[in-house]
């Protein structure tokens, strides 16, 4: 099962490294892991996508929750939730698809963000999958490049991760 | 009043109640050094190797409960404490390690003596600091301190670069009475519901057992799980790490459980319809084949780190809290309530666990010609009444120690239980000698162990710290041997060293007595003599069977119900038990 475990730890050098150390040390897998300092310049929070068995993901967050640095954090599929990822797609564009890739992006309410004559950036935010849909439908041969942020999320409502 | 880091940092553990600091000077804490050497308050000891100065303060902090301080200088004298760092965590000691780093300005650059203390030490401390500021020093120690000791206690690294205890510059210091930190509130008291519910498992259960480890000395909770053992009436096993926690002696203690454990504990544990675990880890020393493990039993788990439970087996009571607090709760439920354990069931249920003992699984060859390892410690135990403070290696002699040593009290068995540090031994001895130096101490070790750290003799001598060396010298890593003879067709590959020292001379060397013991008959008077040299290190180089095993011995991935004996249960001996 996929979980995304929202964190917010104290914003120390290393606090990173804890993280992904006991991913390593313990044989857990990271799909991926974004990081960055809150409103409260003390305070970070860290978005970690991983997978495994509910006994796993029970461990990890126990370790994790182990982890001095740790203030709090929950897993966000155990309540009503939102994903966001955001992507950066360089695809090569010529004559024939200019038009077709710009209507599948606006399809994804994706923005064409840097064009050349050759080139087209192309922004994107949403879950998870609807990226990975956006290009399983753009053909791969014109794909120079794909950056991704990797999953954050926030919970729905007014429940909250905060001191 | 304005302090150089240096300074600070040596007022600190003043005011932090330290008694003791163990360490080895070297480039990057020079300016520490000299804040010592203006002072008399803080004994600092000198060890012949950084490893040996995390396990004579891992020593230390086992027989006092009390943080164990070690000071080390940067790049190797790091790195050389790493060991006893890790061996500190794996069996959850408190420790403060403090060592040197390069100055901030050369950090990164590969300088001389340079190391990634914090990186390197990051998967085997509870937590770790690298200080930037002189002004940080005093809260960074309180927070050591405090993070070591408090929940689940393990050994805590501070790092500091050389500049910051520069004598030039000097800031205001003051040690923080008290400190809190919002990431870190380890829980006390369990939850009183989930008591409830263990406490009305026990009470239906008909063939219960308590499982007791080191949570129980750590905790200092032997006194509360004494007294809740015997209100229940339960058979009670201990972990390695838990010896000492409940009376040996008594009746209700079953022995030792796991891999080398009693027949009789890891039967019970086998055929139990409910285990009370307490401050014990599920360690695979301990469970044998996990899809095996305890097929009929309800598990209540009492522990103060909410991810040592059901990390590797299902709980079906989950207890987080304080064992000490936790049983003293659950001591209160038993004295008021009229509800008893099923007595019928409870007496059938006794009567197994006395056949079982019948099986008599520790006995050993006692009219052999050659010295048993296992009569060495019994007539240890039987010298020094009992009560002395033994401290071990790892391997043969140290499984030997548990199983024939009978620990009645906590705090008096001394061994690297969960990383299995071979060296351990002799520089916890010293570390145990100093804090209590009216105590008799003793190390069982062996020839192989005792090698890997023994340049702590001189460190022994410098400090006058009398301990008896105990050394079942069987000319094999015993324990390898006994492995390669079992699984691997008696192919003896490295297991046997040639050129193993004069024990004696090099005993005496050192400034100290040895002794060399070839018979069985010599083994009392030697044992005696080297007791009745009160202020004399005696090593007693005992050479013993050399083909000698461990029994019980449950091997990898099998059972608890699937033990080797020395003498199987189809023999005619045993016949009518099997």
């Amino acid at each position: 099962m996929r979980h995304v475990i929202s964190i917010l730890m104290e914003n120390e050098a290393g606090a990173l490294s804890r993280v992904s150390g006991l991913f390593t040390a313990r044989g857990y897998n990271i799909e991926s892991l974004t990081v960055a300092e809150t409103q409260d310049k003390t305070l970070s929070r860290m978005t970690l996508v991983t997978r495994g068995s509910d006994e796993v993901v029970e461990q990890i967050t126990k370790q994790l929750n182990k982890l001095i640095d740790v203030i709090k954090l929950n897993d966000l599929e155990e309540s009503p939730h939102i994903e966001r990822e955001l992507m950066l797609v360089k695809v090569k564009t010529n004559d024939h698809n200019r038009e077709e890739i710009k209507r599948t992006a606006e399809i994804f309410r994706g923005k064409i963000i840097d064009v050349t004559t050759h080139t087209y950036v192309i922004e994107m935010t949403g879950a998870s999958d609807k990226l990975d849909a956006f290009l399983s439908v753009i053909n791969n041969d014109i794909i120079v490049e794909v950056v991704r942020s990797g999953a954050t999320g926030i919970s729905r409502g007014e429940k909250g991760l905060h001191l | 009043m304005e302090l150089s880091g240096g300074q600070i940092v040596v007022q600190c553990l003043k005011d932090e109640g330290v008694e003791f600091i163990f360490g080895y000077p070297g480039g990057a804490v020079l300016h520490l050094y000299d804040a010592l050497f203006h002072q008399d308050e803080l004994k600092h000891i000198l060890v012949r190797h950084e490893q040996a100065a995390t396990h004579a303060a891992d020593g230390y902090a086992r027989v006092t409960g009390k943080p164990g301080v070690v000071l080390v200088t940067s790049g190797p004298g790091a790195t050389n404490a790493v060991t006893g760092i890790a061996t500190a965590y794996m069996d959850s000691i408190p420790m403060v390690v403090i060592s040197g780093q390069v100055p901030s300005s050369v950090i990164g650059s590969d300088a001389f003596q340079e190391v990634d203390m914090v990186g390197i030490t990051r998967p085997c401390v509870k937590h770790n600091f690298l200080v930037k500021d002189p002004k940080d020093i005093a809260e960074t120690l309180k927070k050591a301190f405090y993070v070591a000791t408090t929940g689940r206690p393990g050994p805590v690294v501070v790092d500091i670069p050389k500049d910051i205890t520069d004598p030039n510059v000097k800031v205001r210091y003051k040690y923080p009475k008290k400190i809190s930190m919002r990431s870190y509130n380890p829980a006390i008291k369990g939850h009183s519901g989930q008591i409830r519910k263990a406490f009305e498992l026990l009470i239906s259960a008909k063939k219960p057992i308590i499982y007791a480890g080191g949570g129980v000395i750590l905790s200092n909770a032997s006194k509360e799980l004494t007294k809740l053992t015997k209100a229940l009436g339960f058979p009670l096993t201990h972990t390695l790490m838990g010896l000492g926690g409940y009376p040996a002696t008594d009746n209700q203690f079953v022995g030792m459980l796991g891999m080398h454990g009693t027949y009789e504990a890891n039967m019970a544990m086998h055929e139990s319809d409910v285990i009370l675990a307490i401050g014990a880890r599920f360690d695979d020393r301990v469970t044998g084949k996990l899809d095996r493990f305890c097929p009929y039993a309800k598990i209540i788990h009492i522990d103060i780190d909410p991810a040592s439970i059901a990390k590797t087996v299902r709980v079906d009571i989950p207890v987080v809290g304080d064992v000490a607090s936790v049983l003293k709760e659950l001591l209160h439920l038993v004295k008021e309530t009229t509800d008893k354990p099923h007595k019928k069931s409870l007496e059938a249920w006794w009567n197994q666990i006395q056949i079982w003992r019948k099986v008599n699984c520790l006995e050993y060859d006692r009219n052999s010609r050659l010295i048993k390892p296992q009569y060495v410690v019994e007539q240890l135990y039987e010298l020094t009444k009992g009560d002395a403070i033994i401290t071990s290696d790892v391997g043969q002699h140290q499984m030997f120690a548990s199983q024939y040593y009978l620990f009645d009290k906590p705090r008096r068995w001394i061994n690297s239980g969960g990383l299995g540090t071979m060296g351990f031994g002799l520089p916890a001895a010293i570390g145990a000698k100093l804090a209590f130096p009216d105590q008799d101490v003793a190390c069982i070790t062996g020839e192989a162990s005792i090698q890997m750290c023994i340049q702590e003799l001189a460190t022994a001598s410098q400090y006058d710290t009398p301990v008896k060396i105990i050394n079942l010298n069987n000319r094999y890593m015993g324990m390898v041997r006994q492995w390669q003879e079992f699984s691997y067709e008696s192919r003896y590959s490295h297991s046997y060293m040639d050129a193993i020292p004069d024990f004696v001379k090099l005993a005496e060397a050192y400034g100290h007595v040895g002794i060399q013991i070839e018979k069985p008959e010599d083994v009392r008077p030697a044992l005696e003599e080297a007791f009745a040299q009160k202020d004399r290190t005696v090593f007693l180089d005992i050479l013993t069977d050399r083909t000698e095993n461990v029994y019980p011995m449950i091997e990898a991935g099998k059972a608890h119900n699937d033990m080797k004996l020395r003498v199987a249960l189809n023999t005619p001996i045993n016949r009518e038990l099997a």
